[in-house]
């Protein structure tokens, strides 16, 4: 039963009001696209023990999808941000790296 | 023998007796007794038989660790099994059975599982039961099934009531010992919002009976005194009988209140469920006594020592005339001193240490106690009952020295803190090796979501035993510096001891019990690891060690001991098996709360509700809606109730009320771009006033929703969902726009529930229209696939010229407060037309009937729209839409797939449900190919046969070939593959 912080509305919402949609800043591939593209963009997901992006959705609240940065080991979250970007803020990234100096990045 | 102190008892009221009964005997107690201490104050050492051997058991514990003294509580709707006597307060009329024997408790047929326990060690079942295969499903499982399990399954329903509450503090703290009540007090002084919760009635834990001094006064003083400071603080919320169940992530912690369990029919719920979150949680949850592991530790009147002297300082009950103690460490001797000043007997104190120099020891034998070190209990005697011990040096193999008459035993192994709250949410422990057990690691807590410590231990659930400590680490741990002083008797190390003696041949180990409860003995652990059995959870599922419902609280430290001396490795590194929740048993009725019966869901009415029950409607559930399913009339079956609605339909006019529809509006300058890259066909070049059928997919290519899209002007468009998928649907196009495409100006809103929606359908809908009054709704005016704005009936109305039956057909919307009215209004015009309402399964003959596919019946989730021969609803022309990639896969673009057929029965039955075709021929796993299932059938009123939709291979290419088709007997009935559209297959009758 998570807690996060809207980035819309500002709430701190717990998981019964939150829907979760899986892993965040995937590139979508459409028609025309290559098999191993769409592969990818339809199946590969990450499953890190440790810094995952991932996406939410305030749904019992404001109905706003937002992307979230949290530890899937020890559940700390790092950060949320708004949806509407197709990477981290850079200060989160610094964040989640002085907090977690092993870590490699998002991509 | 046990029975009741003439004086003492700190819980009872002596003035306020209560009677009760155990097997039917009549007992008395005193209120303030829990049921465990009552039933010793009437001499009932014997209160079970155990799981596999039905041994006789006695009671080990006072608390919630008790891992024997379980019963059937109660009778009728307030029978529960299972309940631990040491928990569960007595009151005035209780009734209980003892568990797990047949005829009695004190004949126990069972019991000749005990002289063949030799042939039932660890893993008996799994390596008998395996061959002959047959023989398990026949000749075991019903006599394993009959002869397991503790108590009996409740028969009744529940009459009792359990409610939900919520609660959000600052700080949790869990547990009323002196621990707890420090924390809080700090926290609470702090101005913090602060829960302090306790599982018993009684606050102040185990302080009193040790006889400790805080701040000079005596515990109970102290105990009060902070009580009442507490109850002061506005701050503070004080609950007894509240036991942590669990701790979840980042401070949810599910809480279970008994307040109703001790006056049963009082009018109060039973359970009170918390669901608390909490900033941050103090476990300060105590720790446990170990028992020792020696032969015959199960006899009834072998106890725990800490346990004993519960029962002599809070309910004046001795366990016995002659106690002998065993123990391994200094606390034990304050069970000495304790049965002592009590006038009672203890023959002699057994110390398993070469060196006993503490306080209390010296204690003990100034007050002429005789202490004997480096001994060790060979072996208990008696059967039902002590009777005496066998005793020989710790150090050897059990050569008897000297037997001694006794008639209780008290036994100390040390103990463990309490770290299920800390180990639920990831947690970790160290192993302290001076006190031989698992500590909470300070350094490794689970975390909170900001990255802090969500759970802090307090006191004795640190590892911290002694007074003193734990009133300076549950001080720190609220955040404090400024603790109470405490003055307790200086106490020696401990040595651990995990078997006794500890040379102890196989004859001595097969009587030494672990889990008595699952009667798991060290034999057993040590065959599991002779058989390879390395892992401490392989070996708990082998031997199910602490795996009973008290989870191994007073077992599982011993059993791994065990397992790691047998593995040679380090305990360390043996490790724990996983804590999980719940810490006790929480019972179902409590987790269910007010969620069953009518509210056991939230429902979804239409405005129309109410007429349809008052008219007799049999409902349905459709997502969260109720939906009548037919209007049965007097003497009618469903059956005839549906085929008469059909029928009437076709011939004359139905009316459905389609409210349940969903309506999504799309609206803004990218609209148009939008709906076409969420459905298959184009939706932006759709005319003003006009409706268009229209398909959604997945991303995979997997048709998901359907329904007919209305243009209502230049920007906005109506698009229906189906009933169950509105919501679904909202959040999909939300999802598509909100993270996907933001830059387009478009705006969404469900607005299912702001219309009531009835459809008028039939050969007379134009007829009952025009009686009604409004708005043009000739063929010319208004034709096929349109919808307009206006009046009907006085009514403001939204009409859309759709049909899913195939007949001439309204739909038509008005505000959701004048649904009622509008429907009465469209009965009292449509009555010299023969007019009848129909219910959601005459909608789906009807649609059957011709062909019409409904998502969840035709689809599953793995169905593209060209299986069902919608190719034409999929735009050629568009660059993109959801499902277009993923459509063009092989796989999906084979022309192998199954596709939608017609069937019929060549009798012109009813083909079952579900029913699949069979072809030639086997698969790898031995069973039989196929090549098509049924996915709709009805029987059709109008044509007077069963009909069926179904996805065969190669599709429409086989019109005209008889095929196989399961029956639920499993015998075949030939079918014809034909067209699927059953009904007026030209279209006239819609399009009039």
């Amino acid at each position: 039963m998570l807690i996060l912080e809207c980035p819309c509305c500002g709430v701190m919402a717990e998981e019964t009001e939150l829907a979760p949609g899986g892993e965040a800043h995937l590139k979508r591939f459409g028609a025309g696209s290559s098999d191993e593209d769409f592969e990818t963009y339809m199946f590969a997901r990450k499953n890190p023990k440790g810094v995952h992006f991932e996406r939410w959705r305030h749904a019992y609240g404001c109905g706003k999808w937002f992307l979230a940065a949290r530890c899937t080991a020890t559940l700390e979250v790092f950060g949320t941000y708004p949806a509407q970007t197709t990477e981290p803020p850079a200060e989160l990234v610094e964040k989640i790296k002085a907090k977690r100096p092993d870590w490699k990045g998002w991509k | 023998m046990s029975t009741r102190l003439a004086k003492g008892g700190r819980l009872i009221d002596r003035t306020a007796p209560q009677e009760f009964t155990f097997n039917g005997k009549r007992m008395k107690g005193f209120a303030g007794d829990t049921l465990a201490a009552a039933l010793l104050a009437n001499d009932q050492i014997l209160v079970g038989r155990s799981f596999k051997y039905h041994r006789p058991r006695g009671i080990v514990a006072s608390g919630a660790e008790e891992p024997n003294a379980l019963v059937n509580m109660g009778v009728g709707g307030r029978f529960e099994p299972n309940q631990r006597t040491t928990t569960t307060e007595l009151f005035d009329g209780l009734t209980c059975t003892s568990q797990n024997h047949w005829p009695s408790l004190e004949f126990d047929i069972g019991v000749v599982n005990n002289y063949v326990a030799r042939f039932l060690p660890a893993g008996f079942y799994y390596k008998t039961f395996i061959h002959p295969r047959f023989a398990w499903k026949h000749i075991f499982e019903p006599i394993v099934r009959q002869s397991a399990g503790l108590g009996k399954v409740p028969k009744e329903r529940d009459a009792d009531r359990y409610e939900y509450a919520y609660a959000f503090c600052d700080l949790l703290v869990v547990g009323g010992g002196i621990a707890g009540l420090q924390a809080a007090l700090i926290a609470g002084r702090a101005g913090k919002r602060v829960w302090l919760i306790e599982q018993t009635a009684h606050w102040g834990g185990r302080a009193v009976v040790d006889g400790v001094e805080i701040d000079g006064q005596p515990a109970e003083e102290w105990i009060k005194n902070a009580l009442q400071a507490l109850v002061g603080m506005g701050n503070v919320t004080l609950r007894e009988r509240c036991m942590a169940a669990a701790s979840y992530d980042h401070g949810y912690v599910l809480c279970d209140e008994r307040l109703a369990d001790h006056t049963p029919g009082d009018g109060r719920p039973r359970h009170r469920l918390w669901r608390v979150r909490a900033g941050q949680i103090i476990a300060a949850t105590g720790a446990i006594e170990r028992p020792l592991s020696f032969a015959g530790n199960d006899i009834p009147g072998v106890m725990l020592a800490s346990a004993m002297r519960d029962y002599v300082v809070n309910w004046a009950v001795s366990p016995g005339d002659r106690t002998v103690i065993v123990t391994n460490n200094d606390d034990a001797y304050r069970t000495a001193i304790t049965l002592k000043e009590a006038g009672l007997e203890v023959p002699v104190v057994l110390d398993a240490r070469a060196n006993v120099t503490g306080d209390l020891p010296q204690q003990a034998r100034a007050m002429g106690i005789r202490v004997e070190v480096g001994r060790a209990i060979a072996k208990v005697k008696g059967g039902k009952r002590v009777t005496g011990v066998a005793i020989c040096a710790h150090a050897g193999q059990g050569a008897v020295l000297e037997e001694i008459a006794c008639d209780a035993v008290a036994m100390s192994g040390g103990w463990s803190p309490v770290v299920h709250l800390w180990s639920h949410c990831g947690g970790k422990l160290n192993w302290d090796e001076s006190q031989a057990h698992f500590a909470p690691d300070p350094a490794r807590p689970p975390l909170n979501h900001d990255g802090s410590a969500l759970v802090v231990t307090a006191g004795a659930a640190s590892g911290r035993l002694l007074t003193g400590d734990v009133l300076v680490d549950a001080t720190a741990a609220a955040g404090g510096d400024d603790a109470p002083t405490a003055s307790a008797p200086f106490e020696a190390a401990m040595e651990p001891v995990w078997i006794m003696p500890q040379g102890a041949p196989v004859q001595l180990r097969m009587k030494m019990w672990l889990d008595p409860q699952n009667d798991v003995k060290v034999s057993d652990v040590q065959l599991a690891a002779r058989e390879g059995y390395a892992s401490v959870e392989h070996t708990k599922r082998y031997t199910t060690l602490g795996m009973a419902t008290d989870q191994g609280k007073l077992s599982n430290i011993n059993g791994l001991a065990i397992l790691a001396d047998s593995l040679s490795s380090p305990i360390p590194q043996v490790g724990t098996t996983t804590f999980r929740p719940p810490y006790t048993p929480v019972t179902i009725g409590a987790l269910a709360g007010e969620a069953r019966g009518e509210i056991f869901q939230p429902l979804r009415r239409t405005p129309i509700h109410d007429w349809h029950l008052a008219n007799r409607a049999y409902m349905e559930p459709v997502g969260l809606w109720q939906r009548p399913y037919c209007y049965p009339r007097t003497g009618e079956t469903h059956e005839q109730a549906v085929h008469r609605e059909v029928r009437n339909t076709r011939a004359n006019v139905g009316l459905l009320d389609a409210s349940t529809l969903g309506k999504i509006i799309v609206k803004g300058p990218d609209a148009g771009k939008l709906l076409d890259m969420l459905y298959t066909n184009v939706m932006s070049n759709l005319g003003i006033g006009k409706c268009r059928y229209g398909l959604m997919c997945s991303e995979q290519g997997f048709l998901s929703d359907d329904g007919v899209v209305a243009r209502i002007d230049e920007e906005t468009w109506l698009c229906h969902t189906t009933s169950g998928g509105s919501d679904r649907i909202h959040a999909w196009m939300e999802d598509w726009l909100q993270c996907e495409w933001w830059d387009w100006q478009v705006y969404t809103a469900n607005i299912t529930e702001q219309f009531a929606q009835v459809a008028v359908v039939g050969p007379n809908a134009r007829k009952t229209l025009e009686r009604l009054g409004g708005m043009d709704v000739s063929k010319e005016a208004f034709p096929f696939m349109t919808w307009k704005d206006g009046e009907l009936g006085g009514f403001r109305a939204r009409a859309y010229r759709i049909s899913f039956s195939g007949e001439l057909s309204y739909e038509i919307a008005v505000p959701a407060s004048e649904g009622r009215a509008f429907w009465d209004a469209l009965l009292a015009a449509g009555a010299e037309f023969g007019m009848m309402p129909y219910g959601t399964e005459g909608l789906h003959v009807l649609r059957a009937e011709k062909g019409f596919i409904m998502i969840g019946d035709e689809t599953d989730g793995t169905v593209i729209p060209q299986d069902l021969n919608l190719g034409w609803a999929i735009s050629k022309k568009k660059a993109d839409f959801l499902g277009k990639r993923g459509q063009e896969r092989p796989h999906l673009a084979s022309p192998d797939r199954w596709k939608l057929v017609g069937l019929e029965a060549l009798d012109g039955s009813v083909i079952a449900d579900g029913a699949y075709a069979p072809a030639p021929g086997n698969n790898a796993n031995g069973q039989r190919n196929t090549q098509g299932r049924v996915t709709s059938t009805y029987f059709s009123p109008t044509l007077g046969k069963g009909i069926a939709m179904g996805l065969v291979k190669g599709g429409l290419t086989r019109v005209g070939e008889v095929i196989e088709m399961t029956r639920l007997d499993g015998s075949f009935m030939q079918v014809r593959i034909v067209d699927p559209v059953f009904y007026d297959k030209d279209g006239e009758k819609q399009n009039v």
